[in-house]
């Protein structure tokens, strides 16, 4: 009886404090379109660093509720205009560096490359570097919010 | 004289005061039963000479933990655990704040200290056999206070929120996401959502300052009441093995004729301790706390995250090893050193004690010390790491150069050949040396080498025009 009385109460008061930790796990990922900027803004055959800020953020995220990507143009128009990238590097996740002149992306931590198209050129990544959903709405660059990109998810 | 005489009554029952006071306090509270009996328990007479002063790597870690909380709270009357705040009120610690950057610089120390205090702690005990029957649990105490020290270290330095602890964040989740079968699950409480942001430092500080240390507080409970209640190890003599049926009574025996921890054996711990805390205190003192790198900011890519000296072997294995074998690697290799130490009294609890009859359990400390220890130098000099700030080829190098080899030499520099390469000692270190390139291939191969890449070298084919390839061909052909 004592047991079971101090199990029952135990998972009483224990549910909603499983359920507010665990929380994170089943909030829907962000997939909202978010502007990033003008189109014209984006030289054909250039790549440039864009920051997105997310549309909800809690009020005391500061700085973090931002996300680099990287902005490559490659035609003037059609839906080979653009290609976003994540700025995660695909092998740990470590910010990516374009070279604009060798035009590779370089990683400073474990010295991953990647080509302008984002496919590996060397070092450890085990995939092409995460692209983003993107749209060009009037004279408008929207690309779609993401979760955390890992090697698992894709 | 009477007043003399009174005087002198007067200090002799000053005199008396304390003595009195430690009497009446230790009656009313019935510590001779309870603190005294503990701290007086037998040791074996045998930690009375030299080789008592292997015994003292415990006490003095427990020091160390005394000091981190005591300035771990210290730092939490100050530190603002929100994203927007936090590096502003470490920077006021560090620099504005009364004997702030002293209180930091022991906590940053005391993490280290902690560390390698229990690694030397686990070290000796292991060595000298001690986890053996009947003492297995102290052990597994021991193995998951391990676990909780390297855990502390590890979400500490998260808390500094600079652009390191952010990325070092970031690569926590993308490694726990490469576990089997759960590995979303875990990136998504590692960052309490779906990207590093307002949600995640609360969490981690959360984890650091309640969550871990309520879990040390009552494991370290454990440990010294296993380690009063199994009685200190008597020093291992070769030849002696543990024979379970009789082990106990002989122990038994041995404290018969032991000395009382304390006052007896305990001044060694005393001297230790006092020299670890204060070894802390003095490094502080001179070096106070650690400067923060840039504040965090997702949108600034230029970062090197890399943790503190004693993670940085574990920093390097994962640019070292080939990259196929990574996930397994990130996972499993944490997962077999835990599982290893926590069958090592389950495996190996009878048979001899002294290292002298253990080649095996010698080669198992040395080994991995010493795998350790190169990883960290590898660490430190992170030679994969890609140079991306820098000038170009050396003033030297291009003195004299004809023409097309000085333009060469110019796009060695812009097109980041030298990000990689080498030439006269200036450059990365990731790739090939260049110094005397031209010595080892001719025109035709370096031409194809640079065009097409492989075996790590992206191909510059797409980004030199025919004219820059010749022109860098050229300039690599007169390094000879």
């Amino acid at each position: 009886m004592t047991i079971g009385l101090s199990a029952g109460i135990a998972a009483i008061v224990g549910l909603p404090i499983l359920g507010f930790l665990l929380a994170p796990l089943f909030r829907a990922p962000p997939d909202e379109l978010v502007p990033v900027g003008a189109v014209n803004d984006f030289p054909v055959g250039e790549t440039k660093l864009v920051s997105v800020r997310d549309p909800s953020p809690l009020a005391w995220a500061g700085q973090t509720a931002d996300t680099a990507l990287w902005v490559r143009r490659r035609e003037a128009n059609g839906p080979a205009m653009f290609q976003v990238f994540n700025v995660n590097c695909t092998h740990l996740g470590c910010p990516v560096n374009w070279q604009a002149e060798a035009k590779i992306f370089l990683c400073p931590c474990h010295g991953g490359v990647f080509y302008s198209d984002g496919t590996v050129a060397g070092g450890p990544p085990p995939r092409p570097l995460f692209e983003r959903e993107w749209s060009v709405q009037g004279d408008r660059l929207l690309v779609r919010q993401q979760a955390l990109p890992t090697v698992k998810r894709g | 004289m009477s007043w003399l005489r009174a005087l002198r009554a007067i200090t002799a029952r000053v005199a008396m005061w304390p003595r009195a006071t430690g009497t009446w306090l230790g009656e009313r509270f019935e510590l001779e039963d309870s603190l005294m009996a503990v701290l007086r328990h037998p040791v074996p007479r045998e930690l009375e000479r030299p080789i008592g002063w292997w015994y003292v790597f415990g006490s003095a870690t427990l020091a160390i933990f005394v000091l981190q909380v005591v300035t771990g709270v210290g730092l939490a009357m100050t530190y603002v655990p929100a994203p927007n705040s936090a590096y502003d009120s470490l920077q006021f610690i560090s620099h504005d704040a009364t004997l702030g950057s002293v209180v930091r610089g022991m906590h940053f120390f005391g993490a280290a200290a902690m560390v390698v205090l229990v690694l030397i702690h686990m070290t000796q005990v292991y060595l000298f056999g001690a986890f053996k029957f009947p003492r297995e649990a102290n052990w597994l105490t021991g193995s998951l206070l391990l676990l909780a020290t390297l855990a502390m270290a590890f979400t500490g330095q998260l808390l500094r929120w600079d652009q390191d602890a952010f990325w070092s964040i970031v690569v926590a989740a993308e490694q726990a996401a490469r576990a089997p079968v759960i590995g979303n699950w875990l990136a998504s409480l590692v960052v309490a959502g779906a990207n590093v942001g307002g949600a995640t430092l609360t969490r981690f500080y959360a984890t650091h300052v309640f969550l871990i240390p309520a879990a040390v507080f009552g494991l370290i409970g454990l440990h010294l009441y296993l380690v009063i209640k199994r009685g200190i190890s008597e020093p291992p003599v070769p030849g002696v093995v543990i024979d379970r049926p009789t082990y106990r009574g002989r122990y038994e025996a041995m404290l018969r004729r032991g000395i009382p921890f304390w006052p007896d054996a305990a001044w060694r711990d005393a001297v230790i301790a006092a020299l670890a805390v204060l070894a802390v205190a003095i490094l502080a003192a001179i070096f106070g706390a650690p400067e923060l790198g840039k504040p965090p900011d997702p949108t600034n890519v230029i970062a090197d995250p890399r943790p503190d000296w004693y993670f940085l072997g574990y920093f390097a294995i994962l640019a070292l090893i080939p990259p196929a074998t990574e996930s397994i690697v990130i996972v499993g290799l944490p997962l077999f050193a835990f599982i290893f130490l926590f069958l090592v009294p389950l495996l190996w609890p009878d048979g001899e004690r002294h290292w002298s009859r253990r080649p095996a359990a010698i080669a198992a400390v040395a080994l991995p010390l010493i795998a350790y220890a190169s990883l960290t130098v590898a660490g430190i000099e992170s030679p994969w790491v890609p140079k991306l700030e820098g000038g170009g080829v050396p003033v030297a190098v291009t003195q004299g150069l004809p023409d097309a080899p000085l333009r060469g030499a110019n796009l060695f520099g812009s097109k980041s050949c030298f990000a990689c390469h080498a030439i006269a000692g200036a450059g990365g270190r990731r790739a090939p040396d260049l110094t005397h390139i031209g010595s080892r291939l001719n025109r035709d191969q370096l031409t194809s080498r640079i065009a097409t890449g492989g075996g790590g070298m992206p191909a510059y084919a797409g980004s030199l025009t025919p004219s820059e390839l010749e022109d860098l061909v050229a300039f690599l052909l007169v390094r000879r």
